[in-house]
């Protein structure tokens, strides 16, 4: 059981990093809460894995240290830091029973073979593996193998934290779903650090407590779902998050108004602190901007309309600009020409990328 | 799913078929003719039925007895060799680097070996062994050891099978190293978490994962023992009296040393059935290995 503590923590895979490009991980401070269900969300070549393989050792950071409580753990071998770790391809041991595959980490460390056996059929049971222990490992489906894999880690009675490496990408989409609700049943009935790596934004949105998005070797932002969804901290987890992603336009703002193209889009806080030399933007989910018949809102022309299934969402121009928006269910637009009506609650301003607080003057103008 | 019944088909193996009549199954024919016949020269043949064989297979009989030796004196070489051989391949594949510029330099140096013409290898290893001029002879009998290939048949054996393993181990160590350079990563990484010992990673994962290129490795090294012929021929000519005279050197001095076509072609037909019958062994193992595997997955 442990608090794991990231501090000052980089990493570069060439020997003599200068600049920043060359660092694949920039430098993070972050604490995982003991028991907490993390996820670690970020596209492609982001740094996830190595921020996942320096937790467990398999990497040595280039700066920064790791601490498990107030230990620091960052010399220690993998073999020594009480950690578990579930890799992109299931790996079992092919010429061992599932049996012998869940027996070997606790085998390694010489617990006594009574103590083995015991732990062996307790994790079986709880991972439902118990009718499957007597044959080999090798021949059994992804979904199990991957269960196999995970049984190593948590057979291990001092195991503080288990790190998932997008576990569930061989898995048969019907089988995602009723592994991702084992990993939940499991980390709710241990109170294990759980840390799973990501590039899918609903694995990651379901299965954790709490989300550190990724971007470019540096974390952009670390929040609840609701808190990516409603606040994102930088347009890129306002685009990654959602779908489609956020609306991000160009814009000038002047007090409590945002200027897009030739719109005056009003909002609910006034921002003075804008210097003129950053690149503004205005973020609005689809969610948040609703298509009305032409009328009172922002006026827009409609390119195409998607059902996607629990809703429809409007592919629409603004100045010139695209975006989506939202339809009702109870509205029917005739013709080209529609209004945009934005929750002001849910407009938000980002500079050089970065959520721009704003003063509310609401009571103000109230 | 119907098979479709076309015999066309036939039309177009047909040149594949002449090439093979005329390239293996007719020699092979004559030597089957000649195995039942006896000559005497000027292209005069007696039926002599299944006379060769018999005599070849009987121990007690002098063509027999000189079989039977050759036989397990080929066994043994091959044996020792695939002992040898097999876990030095091996080794040698787990110390190669896997990443890097020495990857290069290492499969170029270890395929060197495997590059040179038989009787080149022969006549390094006659010249580096001779107690006079060669290298290693000379530096081991300054040693103190009495060393003479030419004379002393376990000399004579010591010194063809470190030219077999001079030779030959870079296959085995390529082919397990294909096989090593095939596992995953994350194999290794699961290993180390999970506090398997260097033993336990070699027991439970490398080996498994090379068994196949094993078996490749296996069959490829027993049939050319089993076969050899150039390099002993060229640096001990069979002797030290018939110390290493193996199958097929034995064969080649019936065939065209004593010029006994009857018994040399009886002696190649059960020789050539030997090879088959141990490349079927292992081709059944082989499919088996693989068909169980698929019939517990499915």
């Amino acid at each position: 059981m442990a608090r794991i503590t990231l501090d000052h923590l980089a990493h570069a895979y060439n020997a003599d990093p200068r600049t920043a490009e060359d660092y694949a991980l920039k430098e993070i401070n972050h604490v995982w809460s003991q028991g907490g269900a993390y996820a670690l969300l970020g596209p492609s070549g982001c740094g996830k894995t190595t921020l996942l393989n320096i937790i467990s050792g398999l990497v040595r950071p280039t700066r920064g240290r790791v601490r498990f409580d107030d230990v620091d753990v960052t010399d220690l071998a993998t073999e020594a830091r009480n950690i578990a770790q579930v890799f992109q391809f299931p790996v079992v041991y092919d010429t061992m029973t599932v049996r012998e595959n869940l027996a070997f980490p606790l085998k390694n460390r010489h617990v006594p073979r009574d103590r083995t056996a015991q732990r062996v059929e307790e994790i079986a049971r709880l991972l439902d593996l118990t009718r499957v222990l007597d044959r080999k490992a090798s021949n059994l489906t992804a979904d199990m193998k991957q269960k196999i894999s995970l049984g190593r880690g948590l057979v291990r009675p001092d195991v503080a934290a288990i790190l998932f490496d997008e576990p569930l990408t061989v898995i048969d989409p019907h089988l995602k779903w009723q592994l991702r609700s084992t990993l939940k049943e499991i980390h709710r009935a241990l109170d294990i650090t759980m840390i799973y790596v990501t590039h899918d934004q609903t694995e990651a949105l379901t299965f954790a407590d709490k989300v550190v998005v990724m971007h470019d070797g540096a974390v952009v932002q670390t929040g609840t779902p609701d808190e990516l969804f409603e606040r994102p901290a930088h347009t890129f987890v306002g685009h990654f998050i959602g779908s489609p992603g956020m609306n991000i336009l160009p814009c000038r703002v002047e007090g409590a108004m945002a200027i897009v193209g030739t719109t005056m889009i009003p909002l609910h806080r006034a921002y003075r602190t804008l210097s003129g030399g950053e690149r503004i933007e205005l973020g609005i989910r689809p969610e948040f901007a609703l298509l009305q018949p032409k009328g009172a809102g922002l006026p827009v022309q409609i390119r195409r309309i998607d059902d996607i299934g629990r809703a429809r969402i409007a592919r629409v121009e603004m100045s010139g600009r695209p975006l989506a928006a939202s339809v009702p269910n109870d509205i029917s637009i005739e013709g080209n020409e529609a209004s945009l009506v934005l929750d002001p609650n849910h407009v938000h301003i980002y500079a050089n990328g970065h959520l721009v607080a704003g003063e509310d003057n609401r009571g103000r103008s109230a | 799913m119907t098979k479709i019944v076309n015999n066309r088909a036939w039309f177009f193996v047909l040149p594949v078929f002449a090439t093979v009549a005329f390239s293996a199954i007719l020699p092979l024919m004559t030597v089957v003719n000649y195995s039942v016949q006896d000559t005497f020269g000027n292209n005069q043949f007696f039926w002599n039925g299944i006379g060769w064989f018999q005599e070849l297979l009987d121990p007690s009989s002098q063509l027999g007895e000189q079989f039977l030796s050759s036989l397990l004196r080929t066994l043994l070489f091959s044996f020792i060799i695939l002992m040898i051989e097999i876990p030095l391949g091996i080794a040698v594949a787990l110390a190669m680097p896997r990443e890097g510029w020495t990857v290069a330099l290492c499969l170029v140096l270890m395929a060197l070996p495997l590059l040179i013409p038989w009787n080149v290898v022969g006549t390094i290893w006659q010249v580096f062994a001779r107690g006079d001029i060669g290298l290693l002879g000379w530096i081991v009998n300054r040693l103190g050891i009495d060393y003479n290939y030419t004379g002393d048949a376990l000399d004579a054996w010591i010194t063809i099978i470190v030219m077999d393993v001079w030779h030959w181990t870079s296959l085995v160590a390529l082919l397990c190293y294909a096989g090593l350079k095939s596992i995953p990563d994350a194999y290794y990484q699961a290993a180390r978490i999970d506090g398997a010992s260097r033993w336990a990673v070699f027991r439970t994962i490398q080996l498994p994962k090379m068994r196949r290129v094993l078996l490749i490795a296996v069959l490829l090294r027993f049939m050319d023992s089993f076969m050899i012929y150039t390099e002993p021929f060229v640096l001990t000519g069979g002797g030290p009296g018939n110390a290493t005279t193996f199958l097929s050197i034995d064969l080649v001095k019936l065939a065209l040393g004593q010029f006994d076509l009857g018994k040399a072609a009886a002696m190649s037909l059960v020789y050539n059935l030997i090879i088959l019958a141990v490349c079927w062994v292992f081709y059944t193992v082989m499919t088996n290995v693989d068909a169980e595997r698929e019939r517990v997955e499915a």
